[in-house]
Protein backbone atom coordinates (compact mmCIF):
# COMPACT_ATOMS: atom_id res chain seq x y z
CA UNK A 1 0.00 0.00 0.00
CA UNK A 2 1.87 3.08 -1.21
CA UNK A 3 2.58 5.94 1.17
CA UNK A 4 3.48 9.25 -0.41
CA UNK A 5 5.17 11.82 1.81
CA UNK A 6 4.69 15.27 0.34
CA UNK A 7 7.62 16.52 2.37
CA UNK A 8 9.72 14.43 -0.04
CA UNK A 9 7.58 13.96 -3.15
CA UNK A 10 6.07 16.82 -5.10
CA UNK A 11 2.35 17.15 -5.54
CA UNK A 12 2.78 16.81 -9.31
CA UNK A 13 4.59 13.51 -8.82
CA UNK A 14 1.81 12.26 -6.57
CA UNK A 15 -0.88 13.17 -9.10
CA UNK A 16 1.17 11.72 -11.97
CA UNK A 17 1.55 8.41 -10.10
CA UNK A 18 -2.19 8.27 -9.47
CA UNK A 19 -3.01 9.13 -13.08
CA UNK A 20 -0.70 6.40 -14.37
CA UNK A 21 -2.56 3.62 -12.55
CA UNK A 22 -4.29 1.06 -14.80
CA UNK A 23 -7.95 0.28 -14.16
CA UNK A 24 -7.07 -3.11 -12.66
CA UNK A 25 -4.30 -1.83 -10.40
CA UNK A 26 -3.50 -3.73 -7.23
CA UNK A 27 -2.34 -0.52 -5.55
CA UNK A 28 -5.82 0.26 -4.35
CA UNK A 29 -5.03 2.07 -1.13
CA UNK A 30 -2.81 5.15 -1.01
CA UNK A 31 -1.84 7.26 1.94
CA UNK A 32 -0.61 10.84 1.61
CA UNK A 33 1.36 12.42 4.47
CA UNK A 34 2.40 16.03 5.10
CA UNK A 35 -0.19 17.57 2.81
CA UNK A 36 0.16 20.94 4.63
CA UNK A 37 -2.71 22.56 2.75
CA UNK A 38 -1.28 22.06 -0.73
CA UNK A 39 -3.65 22.65 -3.62
CA UNK A 40 -4.97 20.24 -6.25
CA UNK A 41 -4.21 17.03 -4.36
CA UNK A 42 -5.60 13.81 -5.85
CA UNK A 43 -7.33 15.59 -8.72
CA UNK A 44 -8.58 13.96 -11.90
CA UNK A 45 -8.53 10.39 -10.61
CA UNK A 46 -10.21 7.75 -12.76
CA UNK A 47 -9.54 4.42 -11.04
CA UNK A 48 -11.38 2.62 -8.22
CA UNK A 49 -8.80 3.27 -5.51
CA UNK A 50 -8.85 4.92 -2.09
CA UNK A 51 -6.58 7.86 -1.33
CA UNK A 52 -6.31 8.93 2.30
CA UNK A 53 -4.85 12.36 2.91
CA UNK A 54 -3.64 12.74 6.49
CA UNK A 55 -3.79 16.48 7.04
CA UNK A 56 -5.35 19.60 5.63
CA UNK A 57 -5.70 20.04 1.87
CA UNK A 58 -5.88 23.25 -0.15
CA UNK A 59 -7.95 24.20 -3.17
CA UNK A 60 -9.74 21.80 -5.53
CA UNK A 61 -8.85 18.66 -3.59
CA UNK A 62 -10.23 15.59 -5.44
CA UNK A 63 -11.51 17.80 -8.23
CA UNK A 64 -12.95 16.04 -11.29
CA UNK A 65 -12.95 12.78 -9.34
CA UNK A 66 -14.16 9.66 -11.10
CA UNK A 67 -14.49 6.24 -9.42
CA UNK A 68 -11.99 6.93 -6.64
CA UNK A 69 -12.62 7.39 -2.93
CA UNK A 70 -10.70 10.30 -1.44
CA UNK A 71 -10.67 10.75 2.33
CA UNK A 72 -9.22 13.89 3.91
CA UNK A 73 -8.41 13.71 7.61
CA UNK A 74 -8.43 17.47 8.00
CA UNK A 75 -9.94 20.59 6.44
CA UNK A 76 -10.09 21.38 2.74
CA UNK A 77 -9.87 24.69 0.88
CA UNK A 78 -12.02 26.10 -1.90
CA UNK A 79 -13.72 23.76 -4.37
CA UNK A 80 -13.32 20.29 -2.88
CA UNK A 81 -14.63 17.65 -5.33
CA UNK A 82 -15.49 20.35 -7.84
CA UNK A 83 -16.89 18.80 -10.98
CA UNK A 84 -16.80 15.30 -9.49
CA UNK A 85 -18.32 12.72 -11.84
CA UNK A 86 -18.47 9.64 -9.64
CA UNK A 87 -16.84 8.06 -6.61
CA UNK A 88 -16.76 9.42 -3.10
CA UNK A 89 -15.02 12.26 -1.31
CA UNK A 90 -15.09 12.34 2.49
CA UNK A 91 -13.79 15.37 4.40
CA UNK A 92 -13.42 14.73 8.12
CA UNK A 93 -12.97 18.41 8.98
CA UNK A 94 -14.47 21.57 7.51
CA UNK A 95 -14.67 22.59 3.86
CA UNK A 96 -14.14 26.08 2.52
CA UNK A 97 -16.21 27.70 -0.21
CA UNK A 98 -17.80 26.09 -3.25
CA UNK A 99 -17.61 22.52 -2.01
CA UNK A 100 -18.88 20.17 -4.72
CA UNK A 101 -19.25 22.99 -7.23
CA UNK A 102 -20.71 21.87 -10.59
CA UNK A 103 -20.28 18.20 -9.63
CA UNK A 104 -22.22 15.76 -11.82
CA UNK A 105 -22.23 12.66 -9.65
CA UNK A 106 -20.70 10.76 -6.78
CA UNK A 107 -21.04 11.43 -3.06
CA UNK A 108 -19.39 14.25 -1.11
CA UNK A 109 -19.54 13.90 2.68
CA UNK A 110 -18.32 16.69 4.94
CA UNK A 111 -18.21 15.86 8.66
CA UNK A 112 -17.77 19.49 9.73
CA UNK A 113 -19.10 22.71 8.24
CA UNK A 114 -18.98 23.88 4.64
CA UNK A 115 -18.72 27.63 4.05
CA UNK A 116 -20.35 29.77 1.36
CA UNK A 117 -21.61 28.49 -1.99
CA UNK A 118 -21.65 24.80 -1.07
CA UNK A 119 -23.09 22.90 -4.03
CA UNK A 120 -23.08 25.90 -6.34
CA UNK A 121 -24.34 24.84 -9.77
CA UNK A 122 -24.42 21.18 -8.68
CA UNK A 123 -25.44 18.94 -11.54
CA UNK A 124 -26.26 15.57 -9.99
CA UNK A 125 -23.89 15.08 -7.08
CA UNK A 126 -25.10 14.03 -3.64
CA UNK A 127 -23.68 16.18 -0.86
CA UNK A 128 -24.11 15.44 2.84
CA UNK A 129 -22.85 18.06 5.30
CA UNK A 130 -22.98 16.99 8.94
CA UNK A 131 -22.42 20.54 10.18
CA UNK A 132 -23.76 23.78 8.72
CA UNK A 133 -23.39 25.46 5.35
CA UNK A 134 -22.65 29.10 4.51
CA UNK A 135 -24.46 31.71 2.47
CA UNK A 136 -25.51 31.30 -1.16
CA UNK A 137 -25.33 27.53 -1.06
CA UNK A 138 -26.90 25.55 -3.92
CA UNK A 139 -26.90 28.68 -6.08
CA UNK A 140 -28.28 27.69 -9.50
CA UNK A 141 -28.22 24.06 -8.39
CA UNK A 142 -29.48 21.95 -11.26
CA UNK A 143 -29.86 18.41 -9.96
CA UNK A 144 -28.70 16.12 -7.19
CA UNK A 145 -29.24 16.29 -3.45
CA UNK A 146 -27.82 18.53 -0.73
CA UNK A 147 -28.39 17.27 2.81
CA UNK A 148 -27.47 19.49 5.76
CA UNK A 149 -27.72 18.34 9.36
CA UNK A 150 -26.99 21.80 10.74
CA UNK A 151 -28.11 25.21 9.54
CA UNK A 152 -28.00 26.98 6.17
CA UNK A 153 -26.87 30.60 5.66
CA UNK A 154 -28.46 33.37 3.64
CA UNK A 155 -30.02 32.92 0.21
CA UNK A 156 -30.18 29.15 0.15
CA UNK A 157 -30.95 27.80 -3.30
CA UNK A 158 -31.00 31.11 -5.12
CA UNK A 159 -32.18 30.59 -8.72
CA UNK A 160 -32.32 26.85 -8.14
CA UNK A 161 -33.42 24.41 -10.83
CA UNK A 162 -34.21 20.78 -9.93
CA UNK A 163 -31.83 19.94 -7.09
CA UNK A 164 -33.35 18.81 -3.79
CA UNK A 165 -32.24 20.48 -0.59
CA UNK A 166 -32.82 18.88 2.82
CA UNK A 167 -31.97 20.92 5.91
CA UNK A 168 -32.44 19.75 9.50
CA UNK A 169 -31.59 23.05 11.21
CA UNK A 170 -32.61 26.59 10.45
CA UNK A 171 -32.39 28.34 7.10
CA UNK A 172 -31.38 31.97 7.50
CA UNK A 173 -33.10 32.95 4.28
CA UNK A 174 -34.14 31.44 0.98
CA UNK A 175 -32.83 32.80 -2.31
CA UNK A 176 -34.92 33.87 -5.27
CA UNK A 177 -37.33 31.18 -6.47
CA UNK A 178 -36.42 28.73 -3.70
CA UNK A 179 -39.31 27.56 -1.53
CA UNK A 180 -40.02 25.00 1.13
CA UNK A 181 -41.71 21.92 -0.25
CA UNK A 182 -43.55 18.97 1.22
CA UNK A 183 -41.39 16.10 2.45
CA UNK A 184 -43.23 13.17 0.90
CA UNK A 185 -42.50 9.46 1.41
CA UNK A 186 -40.41 9.26 -1.74
CA UNK A 187 -38.22 12.07 -0.39
CA UNK A 188 -37.95 10.43 2.99
CA UNK A 189 -36.78 7.20 1.35
CA UNK A 190 -34.26 9.07 -0.76
CA UNK A 191 -33.04 11.02 2.24
CA UNK A 192 -32.62 7.79 4.22
CA UNK A 193 -30.53 6.37 1.41
CA UNK A 194 -28.29 9.46 1.47
CA UNK A 195 -27.91 9.43 5.26
CA UNK A 196 -27.03 5.74 5.17
CA UNK A 197 -24.47 6.37 2.46
CA UNK A 198 -22.90 9.03 4.66
CA UNK A 199 -22.67 6.57 7.54
CA UNK A 200 -25.46 8.14 9.60
CA UNK A 201 -27.68 5.71 11.45
CA UNK A 202 -31.30 5.92 12.56
CA UNK A 203 -30.45 8.39 15.33
CA UNK A 204 -30.61 10.92 12.53
CA UNK A 205 -34.29 10.85 11.66
CA UNK A 206 -35.53 11.82 8.21
CA UNK A 207 -38.64 13.30 9.83
CA UNK A 208 -36.52 16.10 11.33
CA UNK A 209 -35.60 17.51 7.92
CA UNK A 210 -37.39 20.05 5.76
CA UNK A 211 -37.20 20.02 2.01
CA UNK A 212 -36.52 23.03 -0.22
CA UNK A 213 -36.56 23.31 -3.97
CA UNK A 214 -37.47 25.42 -6.94
CA UNK A 215 -40.76 27.27 -7.28
CA UNK A 216 -40.00 27.15 -11.02
CA UNK A 217 -41.05 30.75 -11.34
CA UNK A 218 -37.84 31.94 -12.95
CA UNK A 219 -37.51 29.24 -15.59
CA UNK A 220 -38.79 31.49 -18.31
CA UNK A 221 -38.36 35.21 -18.43
CA UNK A 222 -41.39 37.11 -17.30
CA UNK A 223 -41.25 40.85 -16.99
CA UNK A 224 -42.96 40.78 -13.60
CA UNK A 225 -40.03 38.74 -12.28
CA UNK A 226 -37.36 41.13 -13.51
CA UNK A 227 -36.53 42.36 -10.03
CA UNK A 228 -35.86 38.79 -8.89
CA UNK A 229 -32.99 38.19 -11.30
CA UNK B 1 -5.15 37.61 -6.30
CA UNK B 2 -2.75 38.88 -3.58
CA UNK B 3 -1.92 37.09 -0.37
CA UNK B 4 -2.39 38.43 3.11
CA UNK B 5 -1.16 37.15 6.44
CA UNK B 6 -1.36 38.26 10.04
CA UNK B 7 -0.03 37.02 13.33
CA UNK B 8 -1.04 38.11 16.83
CA UNK B 9 0.91 36.55 19.68
CA UNK B 10 -0.73 35.78 22.98
CA UNK B 11 2.34 34.11 24.47
CA UNK B 12 5.20 36.58 24.96
CA UNK B 13 7.85 33.86 24.83
CA UNK B 14 7.22 33.66 21.07
CA UNK B 15 7.95 37.38 20.57
CA UNK B 16 11.64 36.92 19.71
CA UNK B 17 10.53 34.53 16.93
CA UNK B 18 7.81 36.82 15.59
CA UNK B 19 9.67 37.97 12.47
CA UNK B 20 10.82 34.47 11.61
CA UNK B 21 7.23 33.17 11.77
CA UNK B 22 5.75 36.08 9.80
CA UNK B 23 8.50 35.80 7.18
CA UNK B 24 7.68 32.16 6.54
CA UNK B 25 3.98 32.94 6.25
CA UNK B 26 4.72 35.74 3.81
CA UNK B 27 7.03 33.68 1.63
CA UNK B 28 4.50 30.83 1.32
CA UNK B 29 2.08 33.39 -0.17
CA UNK B 30 4.47 34.21 -3.03
CA UNK B 31 2.25 32.37 -5.52
CA UNK B 32 -0.60 34.74 -4.75
CA UNK B 33 1.55 37.83 -5.08
CA UNK B 34 5.03 37.76 -6.55
CA UNK B 35 5.24 41.45 -7.57
CA UNK B 36 5.89 43.12 -4.27
CA UNK B 37 5.56 42.56 -0.57
CA UNK B 38 5.25 44.48 2.63
CA UNK B 39 4.72 44.02 6.31
CA UNK B 40 4.12 45.92 9.53
CA UNK B 41 5.57 44.77 12.82
CA UNK B 42 4.66 46.02 16.30
CA UNK B 43 7.99 45.80 18.06
CA UNK B 44 9.56 47.66 20.94
CA UNK B 45 8.57 51.20 21.78
CA UNK B 46 9.16 53.89 24.31
CA UNK B 47 6.47 55.93 25.97
CA UNK B 48 6.50 59.51 24.74
CA UNK B 49 8.56 58.72 21.69
CA UNK B 50 7.33 57.94 18.20
CA UNK B 51 8.81 55.89 15.40
CA UNK B 52 8.53 57.14 11.83
CA UNK B 53 9.32 54.68 9.06
CA UNK B 54 10.64 56.60 6.05
CA UNK B 55 11.13 55.05 2.63
CA UNK B 56 13.48 56.18 -0.13
CA UNK B 57 17.12 56.53 -1.18
CA UNK B 58 20.06 58.46 0.33
CA UNK B 59 18.97 58.01 3.91
CA UNK B 60 22.42 58.19 5.55
CA UNK B 61 22.53 61.85 6.51
CA UNK B 62 18.92 62.37 7.63
CA UNK B 63 19.39 61.80 11.38
CA UNK B 64 22.28 64.30 11.40
CA UNK B 65 20.39 66.76 9.20
CA UNK B 66 17.38 66.71 11.52
CA UNK B 67 19.44 67.22 14.67
CA UNK B 68 17.93 67.21 18.13
CA UNK B 69 16.92 64.19 20.18
CA UNK B 70 16.45 61.88 17.22
CA UNK B 71 17.92 58.46 16.57
CA UNK B 72 17.50 56.19 13.61
CA UNK B 73 18.52 52.98 11.90
CA UNK B 74 18.44 51.97 8.27
CA UNK B 75 17.08 48.72 6.86
CA UNK B 76 17.74 48.68 3.13
CA UNK B 77 15.48 51.36 1.58
CA UNK B 78 13.77 52.25 4.85
CA UNK B 79 14.88 54.43 7.74
CA UNK B 80 13.22 54.16 11.14
CA UNK B 81 13.47 57.41 13.08
CA UNK B 82 12.73 57.52 16.80
CA UNK B 83 11.88 60.94 18.14
CA UNK B 84 9.97 62.68 20.91
CA UNK B 85 6.25 62.81 20.12
CA UNK B 86 6.27 66.60 20.27
CA UNK B 87 8.77 66.68 17.37
CA UNK B 88 6.62 64.61 14.98
CA UNK B 89 5.11 67.54 13.12
CA UNK B 90 8.46 69.34 12.87
CA UNK B 91 10.09 66.24 11.39
CA UNK B 92 7.21 65.62 8.98
CA UNK B 93 7.36 69.26 7.85
CA UNK B 94 11.13 69.07 7.39
CA UNK B 95 10.84 65.86 5.37
CA UNK B 96 8.12 67.34 3.17
CA UNK B 97 10.14 70.49 2.54
CA UNK B 98 13.69 69.15 2.35
CA UNK B 99 13.20 65.59 1.18
CA UNK B 100 10.01 65.40 -0.88
CA UNK B 101 11.44 62.29 -2.54
CA UNK B 102 10.87 60.32 0.67
CA UNK B 103 7.61 58.78 1.87
CA UNK B 104 6.55 58.17 5.47
CA UNK B 105 5.11 54.65 5.42
CA UNK B 106 4.16 54.36 9.07
CA UNK B 107 4.17 56.19 12.37
CA UNK B 108 3.52 55.13 15.93
CA UNK B 109 4.97 54.17 19.25
CA UNK B 110 5.71 50.61 18.15
CA UNK B 111 4.87 50.15 14.47
CA UNK B 112 7.51 49.73 11.78
CA UNK B 113 6.26 49.34 8.23
CA UNK B 114 8.31 48.09 5.29
CA UNK B 115 7.33 47.50 1.67
CA UNK B 116 9.23 46.98 -1.53
CA UNK B 117 8.92 45.66 -5.08
CA UNK B 118 10.21 42.13 -5.63
CA UNK B 119 9.64 38.56 -4.56
CA UNK B 120 8.41 38.27 -0.97
CA UNK B 121 11.43 36.17 0.03
CA UNK B 122 13.78 38.87 -1.28
CA UNK B 123 11.80 41.67 0.35
CA UNK B 124 11.75 39.85 3.70
CA UNK B 125 15.49 39.25 3.46
CA UNK B 126 16.39 42.80 2.47
CA UNK B 127 14.65 44.16 5.55
CA UNK B 128 15.79 41.36 7.86
CA UNK B 129 12.24 40.42 8.82
CA UNK B 130 13.27 37.04 10.21
CA UNK B 131 15.37 38.77 12.85
CA UNK B 132 12.65 41.09 14.11
CA UNK B 133 10.81 40.54 17.34
CA UNK B 134 7.29 41.75 17.91
CA UNK B 135 3.88 41.18 19.44
CA UNK B 136 1.77 41.24 16.30
CA UNK B 137 1.89 42.27 12.68
CA UNK B 138 0.50 41.85 9.20
CA UNK B 139 1.90 41.18 5.75
CA UNK B 140 0.90 41.30 2.11
CA UNK B 141 2.13 39.81 -1.15
CA UNK B 142 0.88 41.71 -4.16
CA UNK B 143 -0.17 40.62 -7.62
CA UNK B 144 -0.95 43.91 -9.30
CA UNK B 145 -3.91 43.56 -11.63
CA UNK B 146 -5.16 47.09 -12.23
CA UNK B 147 -2.29 49.40 -11.41
CA UNK B 148 1.46 49.52 -11.81
CA UNK B 149 3.93 47.49 -9.79
CA UNK B 150 5.31 50.24 -7.58
CA UNK B 151 6.45 50.37 -3.99
CA UNK B 152 3.82 53.00 -3.22
CA UNK B 153 1.12 50.59 -4.37
CA UNK B 154 2.36 47.84 -2.08
CA UNK B 155 0.65 47.11 1.24
CA UNK B 156 0.35 47.51 4.22
CA UNK B 157 -1.15 51.00 4.37
CA UNK B 158 -1.01 53.14 7.44
CA UNK B 159 -3.14 56.24 7.77
CA UNK B 160 -3.10 56.71 11.53
CA UNK B 161 -0.77 56.37 14.47
CA UNK B 162 0.12 52.73 15.10
CA UNK B 163 -2.51 51.62 12.59
CA UNK B 164 -2.08 49.44 9.52
CA UNK B 165 -4.19 47.48 7.08
CA UNK B 166 -3.73 44.87 4.38
CA UNK B 167 -6.47 44.25 1.87
CA UNK B 168 -7.28 41.49 -0.57
CA UNK B 169 -9.95 42.63 -2.98
CA UNK B 170 -11.05 45.85 -4.60
CA UNK B 171 -13.32 48.70 -3.55
CA UNK B 172 -15.68 50.39 -5.95
CA UNK B 173 -16.63 53.50 -3.95
CA UNK B 174 -13.15 54.55 -2.91
CA UNK B 175 -13.27 57.84 -4.81
CA UNK B 176 -16.37 59.06 -3.01
CA UNK B 177 -15.05 57.83 0.33
CA UNK B 178 -11.83 59.71 -0.29
CA UNK B 179 -13.79 62.90 -0.98
CA UNK B 180 -15.66 62.37 2.28
CA UNK B 181 -12.53 61.64 4.34
CA UNK B 182 -10.08 64.27 3.08
CA UNK B 183 -12.00 67.23 4.54
CA UNK B 184 -11.97 65.38 7.86
CA UNK B 185 -8.19 65.51 7.91
CA UNK B 186 -7.38 61.99 6.74
CA UNK B 187 -4.24 62.17 4.61
CA UNK B 188 -3.65 59.91 1.62
CA UNK B 189 -0.37 59.50 -0.17
CA UNK B 190 -1.41 57.21 -3.05
CA UNK B 191 -4.38 56.65 -5.36
CA UNK B 192 -4.82 53.14 -4.00
CA UNK B 193 -8.30 51.96 -2.98
CA UNK B 194 -6.89 49.99 -0.05
CA UNK B 195 -5.37 53.13 1.42
CA UNK B 196 -8.89 54.59 1.45
CA UNK B 197 -10.10 51.62 3.49
CA UNK B 198 -7.26 52.27 5.95
CA UNK B 199 -8.20 55.95 6.03
CA UNK B 200 -11.84 55.13 6.67
CA UNK B 201 -10.91 53.03 9.71
CA UNK B 202 -8.50 55.74 10.94
CA UNK B 203 -11.35 58.24 10.76
CA UNK B 204 -13.70 55.98 12.71
CA UNK B 205 -11.03 55.32 15.36
CA UNK B 206 -10.37 59.05 15.57
CA UNK B 207 -14.08 59.54 16.20
CA UNK B 208 -13.81 57.25 19.21
CA UNK B 209 -14.88 53.90 17.78
CA UNK B 210 -13.16 50.72 18.89
CA UNK B 211 -11.41 48.74 16.17
CA UNK B 212 -14.32 46.28 16.11
CA UNK B 213 -16.85 49.12 15.86
CA UNK B 214 -14.88 50.78 13.05
CA UNK B 215 -14.89 47.55 11.08
CA UNK B 216 -18.56 46.99 11.79
CA UNK B 217 -19.32 50.43 10.33
CA UNK B 218 -17.24 49.70 7.24
CA UNK B 219 -19.71 46.97 6.28
CA UNK B 220 -22.27 49.70 5.63
CA UNK B 221 -19.99 52.26 4.04
CA UNK B 222 -17.52 50.28 1.94
CA UNK B 223 -18.67 48.87 -1.38
CA UNK B 224 -16.64 46.14 -3.00
CA UNK B 225 -14.74 42.98 -2.29
CA UNK B 226 -12.52 42.81 0.69
CA UNK B 227 -10.80 40.71 3.23
CA UNK B 228 -9.04 43.02 5.67
CA UNK B 229 -6.46 42.26 8.30
CA UNK B 230 -5.91 45.26 10.54
CA UNK B 231 -3.47 46.13 13.31
CA UNK B 232 -3.45 48.79 15.99
CA UNK B 233 -1.00 49.29 18.87
CA UNK B 234 -2.91 46.78 20.97
CA UNK B 235 -5.38 45.21 18.58
CA UNK B 236 -5.66 42.79 15.67
CA UNK B 237 -8.78 42.25 13.60
CA UNK B 238 -10.14 40.51 10.52
CA UNK B 239 -13.17 41.28 8.39
CA UNK B 240 -14.53 39.83 5.15
CA UNK B 241 -17.24 41.40 3.03
CA UNK B 242 -20.70 39.79 2.97
CA UNK B 243 -20.05 37.92 -0.29
CA UNK B 244 -16.58 36.78 0.76
CA UNK B 245 -15.07 36.05 -2.63
CA UNK B 246 -11.59 36.47 -1.21
CA UNK B 247 -10.22 33.51 0.69
CA UNK B 248 -9.38 33.48 4.37
CA UNK B 249 -8.42 30.95 6.98
CA UNK B 250 -7.53 31.43 10.61
CA UNK B 251 -5.90 29.42 13.36
CA UNK B 252 -6.04 30.03 17.07
CA UNK B 253 -4.11 28.41 19.90
CA UNK B 254 -3.30 29.48 23.45
CA UNK B 255 -0.15 31.05 21.99
CA UNK B 256 -1.37 32.98 18.96
CA UNK B 257 -4.03 33.96 16.45
CA UNK B 258 -2.95 33.64 12.84
CA UNK B 259 -4.53 34.64 9.54
CA UNK B 260 -3.66 33.47 6.04
CA UNK B 261 -5.23 33.74 2.61
CA UNK B 262 -4.65 30.00 2.45
CA UNK B 263 -3.97 27.35 5.04
CA UNK B 264 -0.54 26.75 3.52
CA UNK B 265 0.62 30.03 5.05
CA UNK B 266 -0.18 28.70 8.51
CA UNK B 267 1.23 25.22 8.07
CA UNK B 268 4.63 26.08 9.55
CA UNK B 269 3.40 27.68 12.76
CA UNK B 270 4.28 25.96 16.04
CA UNK B 271 1.51 23.71 17.34
CA UNK B 272 -0.64 24.19 14.24
CA UNK B 273 -1.63 20.51 14.36
CA UNK B 274 -3.65 21.21 17.48
CA UNK B 275 -4.86 24.69 16.59
CA UNK B 276 -8.51 25.55 16.07
CA UNK B 277 -8.52 26.13 12.33
CA UNK B 278 -11.56 27.94 10.96
CA UNK B 279 -12.78 30.07 8.10
CA UNK B 280 -13.92 33.53 9.22
CA UNK B 281 -17.59 34.03 8.39
CA UNK B 282 -18.75 36.70 5.95
CA UNK B 283 -19.52 40.14 7.41
CA UNK B 284 -18.42 39.16 10.90
CA UNK B 285 -15.78 41.14 12.76
CA UNK B 286 -13.10 39.10 14.50
CA UNK B 287 -11.02 41.18 16.89
CA UNK B 288 -8.43 40.54 19.56
CA UNK B 289 -6.91 42.97 22.05
CA UNK B 290 -3.68 42.66 23.98
CA UNK B 291 -4.10 42.70 27.74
Amino acid sequence: MPVVDLAETTKRDLNAQLHALPADTNATHWTVENSEGQHALAVGLDVPITVEINGHAGYYCAGMNKQATVVVDGNVGVGVAENMLSGKVHVKGDASQSAGATAHGGLLVIDGDASARCGISMKGVDIVVKGSIGAMSAFMAQSGNLVVLGDAGDALGDSIYEARLYVRGTVKSLGADCIEKELRDEHKADLRRLLDAAGLDETVSVADFRRYGSARGLYNFHVDNSSAY
Amino acid sequence: MCGIVGLFLKNSTLEPRFGELLAEMLVVMTGRGPDSAGFAVYGSGENGRIKLTVRGDDLDSIVADLGGDISGFIRDTHLVLTLPERDEQRVRDWLAASRPDLAVTGAGERIELYKEVGLPADVAKRFGLAGMSGTHGIGHTRMATESAVTTAGAHPFSTGTDQCLVHNGSLSNHRSLRRMLEPKGIRFSTDNDSEVAAGYLSWKLQEGATLAEALEASLDDLDGFFTFVVGTESGFAVLRDPVSCKPAVMAETDDYVAFGSEYRALAGLPGIQNARVFEPEPARVYAWERN
